[in-house]
């Protein structure tokens, strides 16, 4: 049993094609990956907002922003 | 001995496309430092955290859908259905792994996804300092892996309709990558607004110099050096008239352009040095000198003549240089008042103006020559350049980021709260790194203070 469909190399090369793990189960693959892609874009775009929000409050120091405007 | 020759042959290409993928990384390298440099000390945490993620995001989606569109849309939706050669380059394709009957795949689907940085980062320069990551990312996205390859489908690639109708040709991607990118990032700033402080009450514009002329520097050259991976990248290094079977007769192997016609590494080495030289001469004159203009011509006269450096003579390649560098200088600054736009880095002219120029130049030098080896296709000529660089610019460029960042602003998701803008980026996404800073600053001086003497 070899999860890559070979157990040794005593083989023509002329007649090997893929040879990672788990052939068969690529759209399976692609779900999992496109939902890690969509999740992080989730994840992100809520820390982000929330994170802005808390800073605009924060902001109303002028001296504050003085500080950060001088600093260029 | 022809199984042996094959062999060579395709890992040659196996390399030389790995080659250009590691040269081009630069590219991005460069447009880091170029981004950092330009903005200010506030900002600079955000600016380039919002760069470097172009880099996995743009991947992935390239990838899941950006390789497939390539391949599958060449007449896709005006000629014809989805191409056949697209399920071969689906992410569940196969082909899209280890495998060893495939050795090109994994090379040049790199050698496409590192263009598509490019496209998105061109992006990313004109709107630092006042756009949300979160907003950028997701143009990014769609530059990079659905509007440039698009265009590479239908005006890249050797079956392109524009290719085969127009006689559409842009070898070194003036247009594909460059005015797609220009046009985007036109149509993202025009919604997006100027950075605070950046027009007076009266309209006139304000310089807002960067904070680090020499990151600045380096980035450009590093720019410059990634490109002749790029240009490497945009060749195949070596084929056959058999293997092309086009209207090539004999057994006279090749270099081609990407539309499969005839060039070599040597014409384009020619071009690239003497159109570099030909934009950083003209950027030096028209600006009086100033070093980052100078700096920028450099690249935006490389991008004027890339559309036919396969084809023209290294001083032609200098003087159209030359002649899109006055061009784009002039137009920068007349949009800027105009339209009170404001393009951070001049990302809208020096790719955007320079990829417009140097398509329409392209058809006027390059007028009758073959757009392709295959029979029945148009010849080069002005009209089908100048319809193509208006599909570049501005139908696949500037419409689609004009309409997605409009339907940003309308959700209050484009841009940065103004408090935030003035205090800077860097402590509202990045405060833990500006705390920790005036933390360890406070403790080193507390020591100093505490246990150092002074000397006496």
């Amino acid at each position: 049993m070899s999860t890559i469909g070979y157990e040794n190399w005593n083989v023509d090369l002329a007649d090997v094609g893929a040879i990672y793990p788990f052939q068969g189960s690529e759209v399976l693959m692609v779900i999992l990956g496109v939902a890690f892609w969509v999740g992080w874009h989730r994840i992100q775009f809520v820390r982000e907002g929330k994170h802005l929000e808390e800073a605009r409050k924060q902001a109303i120091d002028h001296d504050k922003i003085t500080q950060s405007v001088e600093r260029y | 001995m022809d199984g042996n020759l094959n062999a060579i042959t395709t890992v040659f290409t196996e390399f030389y496309y790995w080659v250009t993928v590691v040269f081009m990384f630069l590219i991005h390298v460069g447009f880091c430092m170029y981004e950092v440099g330009a903005s200010r000390r506030r900002n600079h945490m955000h600016t380039l955290m919002k760069n470097v993620m172009v880099i996995p995001l743009v991947t992935v989606t390239f990838f899941f859908f950006g390789w497939w569109i390539y391949w599958a849309f060449p007449m896709f939706p005006f000629f014809g259905g989805l191409d056949a050669a697209g399920n071969a380059n689906t992410p569940w394709s196969d082909t899209m792994g280890t495998n060893l009957s495939d050795r090109i795949t994994g090379v040049f689907w790199a050698a496409f996804l590192l263009f598509s940085w490019t496209a998105a980062s061109i992006v990313s320069g004109s709107v630092i300092e006042r756009i949300r990551s979160s907003a950028l990312w997701v143009h990014a996205v769609m530059i990079g892996s659905v509007w440039w390859i698009i265009d590479a489908a239908w005006g890249w690639h050797y079956g392109g309709w524009m290719v085969k109708y127009l006689g559409y040709h842009d070898a070194y991607a003036s247009g594909v990558i460059h005015a797609i990118a220009g046009g985007y990032a036109l149509g993202v700033i025009m919604v997006l607004g100027p950075r605070i402080g950046k027009f007076s009450k009266n309209g006139t514009p304000r310089d807002i110099p960067p904070h680090n002329p020499w990151m600045l520097t380096i980035g450009i050259f590093l720019i410059y050096t990634g490109f002749w991976g790029f240009y490497a990248a945009c060749n195949v290094p070596v084929i056959s008239p058999e293997v092309i079977g086009g209207q090539i007769t004999g057994t006279t192997w090749t270099a081609t352009n990407i539309y499969l016609a005839p060039t070599s590494l040597s014409a384009i080495t020619f071009n690239f040095l003497m159109s570099l030289s030909g934009g950083l001469m003209a950027a030096y004159v028209v600006s009086r000198g100033d070093a980052f203009w100078t700096f920028s011509g450099g690249l935006a006269g490389v991008i004027t003549a890339s559309a036919g450096n396969d084809l023209y003579h290294p001083i032609q390649a200098m003087l159209i240089a030359a002649v899109g560098v006055v061009i784009v200088y002039k137009m920068h600054y007349w949009v800027e008042r105009r339209f009170k736009l404001d393009d951070a880095v001049g990302a809208v002219a020096v790719h955007g103006y320079s990829g417009v120029v140097g398509l329409i130049i392209a058809g006027f030098m390059l007028w009758g020559a073959p757009s392709s080896p295959f029979e029945g296709y148009a010849a080069i000529n002005p009209l089908g350049q100048t319809i193509g660089a208006v599909i570049m610019f501005f139908v696949l460029g500037f419409l689609p980021g004009w309409g997605l960042a409009k339907i940003q602003a309308a959700a209050g998701v484009l841009r940065i709260p103004e408090e935030v803008e003035l205090q800077g980026l860097d402590y509202a996404e990045h405060h833990s790194y500006e705390d920790a800073k005036s933390e360890i600053i406070e403790a080193d001086k507390r020591y100093l203070a505490n246990n150092i003497k002074p000397a006496k």
